[in-house]
């Protein structure tokens, strides 16, 4: 499902898009892209107050439903800030989150960094997996369908990948688990029975198929895109220059053709792991897996607003930071772009 | 400005006097081939199954026919759920849900996305600097979280459903409206309906709109599929639609524990969200390529 994925290549990538910049300069390009990346930031930030805090009405009254008692509101009021006024609210939430001190939990009284940790370094733990297989594979796949292009092994990878594309990864994690976990086979785990606290590597069956439910749904999309470019570039002039001057074809394809054939492909690779921190949200829940999206349903569940606001900041976060490596790195490895700059 | 002037009747002569719009021709070369068919095929039985399905089934979607997790018999055809009600009754009846709301979503998003791309494209000043950097805050957040922040206060409600589903796709229609129009706003028959002095709004959708129907269609069908994964996560996740209803994706979150037992009850609505996301795809595929043929067509 998603999103980002099918999104045309950034503006960057695309010919004659390009923006320059006025004061020229790679160094120049990059702290701009960063201060635009804080800027989006900045504005996220209160989109996500406002989207749960700021809005017109009780908020206490909102998160603990109509029999809550006068005490028990005024102790999330008090939790919360609430009684103050929202320009305080905010700058106080903000200058917490800037600081690392995220609040407290509502539902279970812990503090936010305390309860989501483990939970972190979990999530991230899982995405690290899914992206160290699923983009040398795509790479490959796409490669190699490139390279063999209208024959039988580039037409089933693409009806493949186009189904797959079209899952919703639950989908993709309910059929994983009925052949894997209950019905065909039984030799992985269902669902994770480990605690938060526990790292799951220690237990790394429960990271199997969550793993590969998101290498599942992330590498028909870098495949694909991978196939488009190294078509083009095996078209290209200086691949057939490459080949008019008696290179092998090893050689031909692995420096000349590759290289170039990677860079657009880097743009949807981040975007495809940006995709991965909002994956892991149904993928967590569908596996009871101890990480931050399994958190932020259960959070949402409850109306934990410390706990959402956090986790939709980080997610967010990611994201930003993502396109924003994604942007330099293609500028540094890109010669047609970074001679354009400087 | 003369020249201008004189030149855009005969431009305007062959987008008047062409007897096929460029979207009919589209579609005309998706149906040739093999993938549209049979993604057009699937979307078509499943939209047939989600319609008729409630007259067909068996029991109604909330009696209970028997104990919780029965196996198939001669009173439930593939057994009974998480309450022991029957499962054929309630996957019969629970498509309709899914697809209204992601059909409605999908063109809530399509209206929106398409005003603000068509106005950008042709501002082509600050103002379309500043609606494309607000789209990038939004696409900053997964489309599910998204829904998620949006449905953490308020609750779950479908109104809202169906407006954050819109809001998480309505940005990226917009880019790509925006980077199809931008090919189109320069062109003759723009210019001359601007010296005619046509009000904008005339020219963004009566002029430039009917020049970007085809890549349009590629995009809504594909946000159609999304759209579909999105509001079946949505319920999966239990912030949809609110038992006792009869809902595909509520089916999978109700009874995905008993799983081992009575794995029908999860397998048929996955298998049907499947196969109907898998169908649109392949309309959405076919589409593409019948479009990018034209390029190859006139680039070659």
């Amino acid at each position: 499902m998603s999103e980002i994925r099918q999104e045309p290549l950034a503006e960057t990538m695309q010919p004659g898009g390009f923006r320059r910049p006025r004061f020229g300069g790679i160094g120049w390009f990059i702290v701009k892209r960063i201060l635009l990346g804080l800027l989006t930031l900045f504005v996220i930030s209160l989109i996500v107050f406002g989207a749960t805090q700021a809005l017109p009405g009780d908020t206490a009254q909102a998160i603990l439903g109509r029999e809550a008692t006068p005490e028990r509101l005024e102790v999330v009021r008090e939790q919360l800030n609430l009684n103050r006024p929202v320009t305080e609210q905010y700058t106080e939430w903000l200058t917490g989150v800037l600081t690392g001190d995220l609040g407290v939990s509502l539902a279970n009284g812990q503090p936010v960094s305390t309860f989501l940790s483990d939970r972190v370094v979990n999530s991230a733990f899982l995405v690290l997996i899914a992206a160290l297989v699923s983009i040398p594979l795509s790479l490959l796949i796409g490669s190699l369908s490139a390279m063999k292009r209208d024959r039988p092994f580039d037409t089933i990878t693409s009806v493949v990948t186009l189904a797959l594309a079209a899952l919703p990864e639950f989908v993709i994690g309910v059929a994983l688990i009925v052949l894997f976990g209950t019905t065909v086979f039984q030799i992985l785990p269902a669902v994770s029975l480990v605690g938060a606290d526990t790292p799951v590597w220690e237990e790394f069956t429960v990271v199997i198929l969550p793993a590969l439910t998101l290498i599942l749904a992330v590498t028909p999309y870098i495949s694909r895109i991978m196939r488009a470019s190294m078509i083009e570039v095996l078209e290209s002039d200086y691949v057939e220059m490459a080949r008019l001057k008696g290179l092998r074809e090893r050689i031909v394809i692995v420096r000349h053709a590759l290289p170039n054939a990677v860079i657009p492909a880097i743009q949807v690779t981040a975007l495809q792991l940006a995709y991965l921190a909002g994956g892991i949200v149904v993928v967590e829940f569908l596996f009871s897996f101890p990480g931050i999206g399994g958190a932020l349903v259960d959070a949402v569940r409850t109306r934990d607003l410390p706990i959402i606001q956090s986790l939709t900041m980080l997610i967010a976060a990611v994201y930003v930071g993502l396109n924003l490596l994604a942007d330099i790195a293609t500028i540094l490895i890109s010669p047609k772009l970074r001679t354009a700059l400087s | 400005m003369s020249e201008r002037l004189i030149a855009a009747p005969t431009a305007l002569a062959p987008a008047v006097g062409r007897s096929r719009s460029p979207l009919v021709g589209t579609m005309r070369r998706a149906l040739g081939f093999g993938r549209t068919k049979v993604g057009l095929g699937l979307v078509f039985a499943l939209v047939l199954l989600a319609l008729v399905g409630p007259f067909l089934a068996p029991h109604s979607t909330t009696e209970f026919v028997g104990s919780p997790y029965e196996t198939p018999s001669g009173e439930a055809l593939v057994g009974t759920d998480n309450l022991g009600r029957d499962v054929l009754s309630r996957f019969l009846a629970g498509g309709r849900s899914i697809l209204a709301l992601s059909v409605i979503a999908t063109l809530l998003a399509l209206v929106v996305g398409v005003a603000i791309g068509l106005f950008a494209a042709y501002a082509r000043d600050w103002r379309d600097d500043v609606a494309m950097r607000a789209l990038d805050v939004v696409l900053a957040f997964p489309s599910i979280v998204l829904v998620l922040l949006l449905v953490s206060v308020v609750g779950p409600e479908l109104w809202l459903l169906v407006l954050a589903v819109a809001a998480s796709h309505a940005p990226r229609i917009a880019r790509l409206v925006r980077g199809a129009a931008l090919e189109v706003v320069d062109r003759d028959f723009v210019k001359a309906a601007e010296v005619l002095g046509e009000p904008r709004r005339k020219i963004l959708f009566g002029e430039i709109l009917p020049n970007i129907t085809s890549p349009l269609m590629v995009e809504a069908s594909l946000r159609l599929t999304y759209s579909i994964g999105l509001i079946a996560a949505i319920s999966f996740l239990g912030f949809g639609l609110q038992p006792p209803a009869a809902d595909w994706g509520l089916m999978i979150n109700e009874n995905r524990i008993g799983l081992t037992v009575q794995p029908w009850a999860v397998v048929l609505p996955v298998a049907a969200i499947g196969l109907l996301t898998i169908g649109t795809n392949l309309v959405a595929d076919g589409l593409a390529r019948a479009l990018i043929g034209i390029d190859r067509g006139t680039a070659r």
